[in-house]
């Protein structure tokens, strides 16, 4: 028998597609309907398309998408840093002092309310000065990040055996071989799992961001919120569109690069 | 850390800098404004504009004061918000020379209790709060605001309250005849008692979505506001906005002179660019509200001038601005509001 | 079963030594842009409220007696407990809680299989979790409720087959809250349990199966105990944020009721104003929060510590 397999998994992860889908079906779909109303079906039309591209609100949707996805490369990316020094930390360091304590601070973004959050950072940012705009956006974004990044991290650290570690270092490794070609490829799968994490939280928030930007500086959901919260508009749908059609290619590429850099290996 | 804040001084100036230059900087309510009426401005003044949105008069207060004050030039705050940030110091005023369009006001909106003389402020929109129904599922009298607190058989469960403490307890207060700020335990008690009794038929609560659930049909009757009811109405909803004997709720949306507006020059052009009559008329006609401005009639779309929702009938119970209680009354209705959703 | 647990000693790997340094970027960035703004958030809380939204720096304890303690609607009665808020956040608790046993029912099959799949296409599943997370959460929740509305596709469809004979009440309701978190955290419990499912020795489930363990058996014994790392990861990672939503009971639940969040939002973006009693709410919020985490890391690092 296979150990692998265990019945109805297959079944609960297609599921699981199934209802992540379906939602944003109806949001394709309905990106590409002439009326303006989300409850009848003008026809197929491409204007909506035409609206984000060349409508009056063109430059703003475009400067905003911009923003929104420097940001959460450069959040995650950063974060997933942090998060992974400190997960090799918390879990390689052995017992110090403050251990329970930084797990906490390390939980901290996740246990006060967004709203809190904004208006404390925001006080806290004009305390100190600090002019809000993209630059606070990216601070406040690092910061709520770390966790989301660390905890899958620090759970796949978890399960590796420091003996592998152990060997290298016996058979003269230093310390940063060890990690480089024992330790991080070990992690990896916590490393993507956690940076994935950490960039649809920040492409998402909205409550902080509006706070912490500055005046005219924008991300997408910052951008869009209005026009969703009164009845999704069909150009927010097409934008949604597109978001989706560049994270598949992204994807698409990603895995054809891999699968290539495998073969040259193999 | 050192570098970082260097780095954050170095943004500083060029944000600085870039306000010297002709820009703007306005604090609006999301989906207010069309961009392009934003765009005639610029291209009448070469004025960059660069607008951020809100949710709520309360939202647009906290940020304010949590340190954006001094960022922006304007916002627009609704009559007992300006009060609010007028006795906080946080509005500038300008003299009528400073706004020479200040006459195309209408004279009932120039000496407003909220900002006597208009020194700070300018009409932007204004329009009342009732409720509407949706004739497709009930065709029977609205009249009164009973619909909506003790909502007829065909519509209890069906009914979508703002999720609004001010206009719901007005509304309620309105329906029981009893006065705005009333320190009157009976009269407390009553509305209280009337609220949670009423909230059984209630389905939703919900303020930006007021609109969308009477057009997608999650509910047949609402809450509203004038101008998201003639919405409706224009994307297919066949809803009816109510004038109730009992009367409703009026407000008005101003455009404020913030203190420390880093473009103090540009803000007043921008304030006087909208009290020219076809400006105040295309925000009109993009809102469904009604301008506090003379002569916009006739840049006015038709389906806006003569909508039922911006034209009361001649008979109907004329509407109340709300009161701003002083703290010790506010908590009560605090209270009240707490208790109608704990 | 803990024998099973690999190990994770620190011995020989070298990084005891250089603990601080690499904790110190985490405690440097949240130390001063969260642990600064929220210990202010703290002060702000024994502060006295402006009256409609900001502070007066007046110390008192109002805003936690307004949370434990009241004396009636008009302040004359005797003192007695306050259930009113104590009811929101238990409310809260609940919601958050059944979400995170939804999340994790459907979310470690999920981890599992996308982790048992060849290595090469591993990748490509977990992006398939992710990409829906390109679209804004409030769209996704907009779009949700235009399917599962009383004439929404859903229903009609239902209806369609015949399977029913009217529509779901679904909108407005807590099933269609409970959808709408499980919507929004599922990949926040996935992830962590693939990292740590991907490192699964299958030689222990063979193991077990050589002395007869049944399939089941195997899982609640041997798998569990050694992929718990991502589990409680996941389980944090949906509960915490869960505790605070307000989208999804907003936006599907009618917002009837308050939440933790939408009564903490109130306070500062809505006409009570009260900054004191919204800082007050959060630091509770917090401080149960962290005594559960407390005594998790506290019992982990003696675990480790054997």
């Amino acid at each position: 028998m296979d150990l692998r397999r265990y019945p109805g998994f297959r079944a609960m992860t297609l599921l699981c597609l199934v209802i992540l889908y379906t939602p944003l079906i109806v949001i394709t779909v309905y990106s590409f309907n002439a009326s303006t109303s989300i409850t009848t079906w003008g026809g197929f039309s491409w204007r909506w398309y035409a609206d984000v591209f060349t409508g009056p609100e063109a430059p703003r949707f475009r400067a905003a998408a911009w923003n929104s996805l420097t940001i959460a490369l450069i959040a995650a990316t950063t974060a997933t840093l942090i998060a992974t020094a400190a997960a090799v930390a918390m879990v390689r360091g052995g017992r110090f002092r403050g251990k329970s304590a930084t797990f906490t601070l390390i939980n901290l973004p996740l246990m006060v309310p967004e709203i809190v959050i904004a208006v404390a950072t925001l006080i806290f940012f004009s305390m100190i000065g600090l002019t809000t705009g993209y630059l606070t956006i990216l601070i406040a974004h690092i910061t709520f990040c770390i966790p989301f990044a660390y905890l899958p991290i620090a759970a796949r650290l978890q399960g590796i055996e420091a003996t592998y570690e152990q060997a290298a270092r016996d058979l003269y490794a230093t310390r940063a071989q060890a990690f480089r070609l024992i330790l991080l490829p070990l992690m990896m799968p916590g490393v993507i799992s956690g940076y994935l994490l950490a960039f649809i939280i920040s492409l998402d928030d909205f409550i902080i961001t509006n706070f912490v930007k500055g005046a005219g500086m924008e991300t997408l959901p910052t951008a869009i919120f209005g026009s969703v919260k009164q009845g999704i508009k069909p150009n927010i749908m097409a934008i949604s569109t597109m978001m989706l059609a560049v994270s598949v290619l992204l994807v698409t590429l990603s895995y054809f690069v891999n699968r290539a850099g495998q073969k040259t290996r193999a | 850390m050192n570098r970082l804040l260097t780095t954050a001084a170095a943004f500083a100036c060029l944000a600085g800098a870039a306000h010297a230059e002709g820009s703007l900087s306005v604090y609006h309510w999301f989906e207010y404004i069309p961009q392009e009426l934003v765009d005639k401005f610029t291209a009448e003044t070469g004025i960059a504009v660069t607008i951020d949105t809100y949710d709520s008069n309360e939202a647009m207060l906290a940020s304010l004061k949590a340190g954006k004050l001094g960022q922006y030039d304007v916002a627009v705050p609704a009559d007992f918000m300006v009060s609010i940030m007028a006795a906080d110091g946080m509005l500038d005023t300008f003299t009528p020379e400073e706004m020479p369009n200040l006459g195309n006001i209408e004279q009932q909106w120039l000496d407003v209790y909220f900002d006597p003389g208009r020194k700070s402020s300018i009409p932007y929109q204004w329009g009342s709060t009732s409720y509407a129904v949706n004739r497709d599922v009930y065709t029977g009298p609205i009249d009164s605001l009973g619909v909506i607190f003790t909502p007829p058989p065909e519509l209890a469960g069906k009914i979508n309250s703002l999720d609004s403490q001010n206009e719901v307890l007005i509304l309620g207060s309105l329906f029981l005849g009893i006065p705005q700020c009333t320190t009157d335990r009976e009269q407390l008690k009553a509305l209280n008692d009337m609220l949670l009794a009423a909230k059984e038929g209630w389905a939703s609560f919900g303020s930006d979505t007021a609109k969308d659930v009477l057009v997608s049909g999650d509910a047949a009757a609402g809450m509203i506001y004038n101008g998201f009811s003639a919405k409706a109405r224009a994307e297919g909803a066949n809803v009816e906005y109510a004038y109730p004997k009992e009367g409703h709720v009026l407000w008005m949306d101003n455009v404020v002179l913030l203190k420390d507006a880093p473009n103090r020059e540009n803000a007043l052009k921008f304030m006087n660019f909208l009290l020219v009559p076809e400006n105040a008329a295309a925000v009109t006609n993009y809102a469904a509200y009604t301008a506090g401005v003379k002569d916009v009639a006739p840049f006015l779309d038709e389906a806006i001038k003569t909508s039922p929702e911006n034209n009361p009938p001649a008979d109907a119970t004329p509407g109340v601005f709300a009161q701003a209680c002083d703290q010790e009354t506010q908590q009560f209705y605090d209270a009240i509001w707490t208790n109608l959703k704990k | 079963m803990a024998g099973f647990a690999p190990k994770t000693g620190a011995e020989g790997t070298g990084y005891t030594r250089i603990v601080g340094p690499l904790l110190l970027p985490t405690w440097a960035m949240i130390g001063i842009f969260l642990v600064l703004p929220v210990a202010l958030m703290a002060v702000y809380s024994f502060l006295t409220k402006e009256f409609r939204g900001g502070v007066i720096w007046d110390f008192t304890t109002a805003a936690y007696d307004q949370f434990f303690v009241t004396r009636g609607l008009f302040g004359d009665e005797p003192a007695a407990i306050e259930w009113t808020y104590i009811g929101i956040f238990w409310r809260s608790i609940w919601q958050a809680g059944v979400a995170t046993l939804v999340c994790l029912i459907v979310g470690f099959p999920t981890a599992w299989f996308i982790a048992t799949r060849p290595p090469a296409s591993r990748q490509l599943w977990l992006f398939l979790i992710t990409i829906p997370y390109w679209v804004n959460l409030l769209i996704r929740t907009v779009s949700l409720k235009f399917l599962i509305r009383d004439n929404g596709p859903l229903n009609e469809s239902l209806m369609g087959l015949g399977l029913i004979d009217g529509p779901l009440p679904l909108v407005n309701t807590n099933l269609a809250v409970q959808l709408g978190l499980f919507y929004s955290y599922l990949p926040f419990m996935v992830l962590p349990i693939y990292a740590a499912v991907e490192r699964y020795n299958f030689a222990l489930s063979e193991a077990a199966a050589d002395l007869y363990a049944s399939r089941w058996v195997t899982l609640r014994e041997i798998v569990l105990p050694v992929v718990r790392p991502g589990i409680i990861a996941g389980c944090i990672l949906v509960f915490v944020p869960s505790l605070g939503a307000f989208l999804a009971p907003d936006l599907l639940g009618g917002a009837k009721t308050f939440m933790i969040g939408s009564l903490i939002e109130e306070q500062f973006k809505g006409s009570q104003g009260n900054w004191p009693f919204g800082a007050a709410c959060a630091m509770i919020l917090m401080t149960l929060v962290m005594i559960v985490l407390i005594a998790y890391a506290r019992q982990q690092s003696r675990a480790e510590g054997g």
